[in-house]
């Protein structure tokens, strides 16, 4: 409902993530924030996210642990004229269009060069010609297809392929598909209306440990957007994964079980 | 496409599995009345008393004048206050909510001094009308929570508050990197916001543990409008009111805002076997 910014923020790229299968987007953008150590300048204050609070989940000493985070939040780093926005929880039932619409004109308050949505996509949804080569894929709203067209093919990328919407019927008409893309297709569709000059970056996965697939993704998007150095070395090096991370997969065992 | 037995099918459809997301624009005239319907029906309202409401409008920004704000969720934290604070005699009712959700349907308030099931009552320090309780014993869902908060704290002055949220929480849910098995329960942890300078008397809550529910929702709250506010987490392994439990919330007693607040020694024993024992009777078919 209401957002809290800097003004600092004009002008740069907005990156933020889509609640998406294996919450890809999510956990690549605590990497962006946690390896260029983004300081926090804002909340995205908000009715239609379920809420949740913890300590500070980049904590990098015993004094910054202790700061909250909330369920929404702003980082930004205008040397290198990026902000992001991280989501922690779920979008409430039916409060969807509600949360797309706050997100549309917070982006337009802020305003934003660009906006980066970090998704995912059931990877059991591809069809066969999706089976084979990179299971990375894009999305851009016309207003940004001029810019960066070229770019986008000089990386050799793929963008996201159009479904039938009656397929065996009528294969004329075609339309997006991201089945566990969140509210992914349905901001693209708000951003192409609003004119709004925004991306889409996804990859194709299933539920599981999902950290290798937001590596992954990562590499990808920093190949365009070029957030971290690239080194010709190990490519998961450069990545910084933050404490939160630990025991994803929950608490040690009980010695006695063995 | 192929199937499992290599047939090769011409028609490919998944469209009937669009994302999970609802179908929203296309509803009918009638579907849209029917949530506005189920939309009012959750509404959330608060009601405070004559002389509440009295303050509320007499004072120059229309909000009620509060130093101190003590919630408590759940049977364990509510048992906590009761036997340990409003034992004491010095409190009022002052105010209650009333929501409806699917798993809180009659949430009447009831006005005697005991936590009500099922409902969230306010009291007011008869010696310092500043400070307020609220005993909270009924389910919230989750799109009632922000709601529950604006309107709460909304009509509060924010100016000198400071917040106490407490509750509990399953030891099994507690992340760490031995077995919570081996764990001595329960025990106390905190989160607070970054306004709130005061000492906490037990360690705070480490990563990568998060907490939920309304106290998420009061603190993420106060950490936007910058009010000082601190939640006590108690992590237990029993579900229901129990005094061990109770007992855990001690520690918070050494705070000064707490500590003045506290009943005497023999009126807390009193509440606390009369609590307990009021819930063993009632879980206990054989009595």
């Amino acid at each position: 409902m209401e957002s809290v910014a800097d003004k600092e923020t004009a002008s740069s790229i907005n990156a933020e993530p889509a609640i998406s299968v294996g919450n890809v987007g999510q956990l690549a953008i605590d990497l962006i924030i946690s390896t260029l150590k983004i300081p926090k300048v804002g909340y995205f204050y908000t009715d239609c996210l379920v809420p949740m609070v913890g300590s500070n989940p980049y904590e990098t000493d015993e004094e910054n642990a202790k700061e909250l985070c909330t369920n929404a939040e702003v980082y930004a780093l205008p040397s290198q004229k990026l902000a992001v926005l991280q989501l922690r929880s779920l979008v409430i039932k039916k409060k969807s269009k509600s949360f797309r619409q706050a997100l549309v004109s917070w982006i337009k308050r802020c305003a934003f060069a660009r906006v980066i949505l970090l998704s995912s996509c059931h990877a059991y949804h591809r069809d066969d010609t999706q089976l084979f080569g990179t299971p990375f894929r894009y999305l851009v709203t016309p207003a940004l297809q001029k810019s960066v067209a070229d770019v986008l093919k000089e990386l050799e990328w793929k963008e996201m392929e159009k479904v039938s919407s009656y397929p065996g019927l009528n294969d004329n008409e075609k339309r997006v598909f991201i089945p566990g893309g969140g509210f992914t297709k349905r901001f693209y569709d708000d951003c192409c209306l609003e004119d709004l000059q925004m991306a889409v970056v996804l990859k194709f996965c299933s539920e599981g440990d999902n950290v290798p697939d937001a590596f992954s993704l990562l590499n990808q998007v920093n190949e365009w957007l070029h957030l971290v150095a690239s080194t010709n070395g190990d490519v998961l090096a450069k990545w910084k994964a933050p404490g939160s991370w630990r025991l994803l997969f929950g608490s040690g065992l009980p010695a006695a079980i063995f | 496409m192929a199937t499992f037995f290599g047939e090769v099918q011409s028609v490919f459809s998944r469209a009937v599995d669009e994302d999970d997301e609802e179908e929203e624009g296309e509803e009918e005239e009638e579907d849209r009345e029917i949530i506005a319907e189920l939309e009012r029906k959750r509404e959330v309202h608060v009601t405070w008393n004559p002389e509440v409401t009295a303050a509320i409008e007499s004072s120059p920004n229309r909000r009620l004048p509060c130093s101190n704000v003590i919630l408590s969720v759940g049977d364990n934290a509510t048992g906590f206050v009761s036997s340990y604070i409003l034992s004491s005699g010095s409190w009022e009712v002052c105010g209650s909510i009333t929501l409806w959700n699917e798993r809180c349907r009659d949430c009447n308030p009831r006005k005697d001094s005991l936590p009500a099931p099922s409902s969230c009552t306010f009291y007011r320090s008869i010696t310092d009308p500043t400070v307020l309780l609220c005993q909270c014993n009924s389910y919230i869902a989750e799109d009632q929570l922000f709601q529950w908060c604006e309107k709460v704290f909304g009509s509060l002055e924010k100016s000198s508050l400071n917040v106490t949220v407490l509750s509990t929480c399953p030891v099994s849910e507690y992340k760490t990197p031995e077995s919570t098995y081996s764990l001595p329960v329960p025990f106390l942890k905190a989160l607070r916001t970054s306004e709130y300078r005061e000492e906490v008397p037990c360690p705070l809550l480490e990563q990568p543990n998060i907490a939920d529910g309304l106290p998420a929702a009061v603190l993420t709250y106060c950490q936007v409008w910058q009010i000082p506010a601190v939640f006590y987490r108690c992590y237990t392994d029993l579900s229901k009111l129990d005094s061990i439990t109770i007992d855990a919330f001690r520690p918070l007693l050494s705070c000064q805002r707490m500590s003045r607040l506290a009943a005497d020694s023999a009126k807390i024993q009193e509440t606390l076997r009369k609590t307990v024992k009021s819930s063993e009777i009632q879980s206990n078919l054989y009595i």
